[in-house]
């Protein structure tokens, strides 16, 4: 009975209940960041660990946002908020610096999503596909989850290869929000310019985002910056430039 | 007011998303086009014109800084509603083509910072 009544009030209060479960788990990551870790794993690292871990362990399509008593999880960690705490993550940043890293982000952009496209297209040919749809589509996949599916969907990709090409790029952006705050330093990802080279060649809003937040958050806008347009742009050249290519050569 | 700033926030949020998907439409796709990096520009020319006019107080700063303080914190939320299951049920080819994209970029990476700037 009350039981209900609990679960009843945190279903209502949905966003609260998932302001105030964030909260603790930021806490406690911070704590063990200085305690267990003497401050060498970033806390906000371990907290979307956690956050990871939770939503592999919960199992549902959205992660955790899939119980119903955190279905607030959806709405806090969806694309209306997280669009707007990174737009002011910029407030304070001054624009020339994005004009300064613009030209290397801007070749980043193109160098992703080309190195994207072959890397996930061979890895298509080595699992024994031929046909230039398919190849293109997991290629696309391993892009980000958005460019698979949008591009297999314009070519008329069977099912099974668009869920293929979705689960790679959930892969994709899993591992960079791991294995960003590990490798930063082996790749020099400590300065704007840099971060604006890592945003354009990785482009997973989702996995650059959080890649980032768990190394320096102060690198944040810049990332966020040029990956916003490797998505838009993966979809522009997905199902025309690079399904050309990969006709050609099959 | 702190209001204030995040109405302004608010604004430049739906005003890039409005036109990134516009410029996305102009090319015939059903997805955004740098809308996010467009709003970040708004944000920083329209409080860089506010500040200089002395217009831009303390409890209007206040309003836009909030949300990029809770950053992080969104960014675990966003974490935890992830198709983390999904990923690892996806098979290995799955996984091969999205940790092949992962190892290469940072790679690229790599070659990068030291063309540029050297060690």
């Amino acid at each position: 009975m009350s039981g209900g009544i609990v679960q009843e009030v945190l279903v209502r209060n949905g966003l609260l209940t998932a302001f105030a479960a964030v909260g603790l788990t930021m806490a406690f990551s911070y704590w063990a960041s200085e305690r267990l870790t003497r401050g060498r794993i970033h806390g906000s690292a371990i907290a979307i660990l956690i956050g990871l871990a939770c939503a592999a362990w919960a199992g549902g399509r959205q992660g955790v946002a899939d119980l119903p008593a955190l279905t607030g999880f959806g709405l806090m960690g969806g694309a209306m908020l997280r669009d707007l705490a990174i737009v002011a993550t910029a407030f304070g940043v001054r624009l020339e610096e994005f004009i300064r890293g613009g030209a290397a982000g801007a070749a980043a952009l193109l160098t992703g999503l080309a190195t994207a496209f072959i890397a996930g297209g061979a890895v298509a040919i080595a699992f024994g596909y031929t046909d230039a749809v398919s190849v293109t589509t997991i290629g696309a996949g391993a892009a980000t989850y958005i460019v698979g599916p949008v591009t297999g969907a314009a070519l008329g990709a069977g099912s099974e290869v668009i869920a293929l090409s979705i689960a790679a790029g959930l892969v994709k952006a899993v591992s960079v929000m791991v294995l960003t705050p590990l490798l930063a330093r082996h790749v020099g990802l400590d300065n704007p310019r840099s971060a604006m080279v890592f945003g354009g060649l990785m482009g997973t809003n989702s996995g650059v985002m959080a890649g980032l937040a768990g190394t320096d958050p102060k690198l944040v806008p810049y990332g966020a910056m040029t990956a916003t347009f490797y998505t838009g742009l993966g979809c522009l050249l997905g199902p025309s430039l690079f399904h050309a290519l990969a006709k050609a050569l099959l | 007011m702190q209001i204030l700033g995040t109405a302004l926030l608010s604004l430049c949020v739906v005003t890039g998303l409005v036109v990134g998907r516009l410029a996305g439409a102009a090319f015939g796709l059903d997805s955004d086009l740098g809308g996010v990096g467009l709003a970040m520009i708004l944000l920083i020319l329209a409080t860089d014109a506010l500040r200089r006019r002395g217009l831009l107080t303390a409890a209007t700063e206040g309003g836009v800084a909030f949300w990029g303080q809770i950053y992080v914190p969104i960014v675990v939320a966003m974490a935890a509603s992830q198709n983390v299951r999904g990923a690892l049920q996806g098979g290995w080819m799955a996984a091969f083509a999205g940790l092949a994209a992962v190892a290469t970029a940072f790679l690229v990476m790599r070659l990068f910072g030291r063309g540029k700037d050297g060690p």
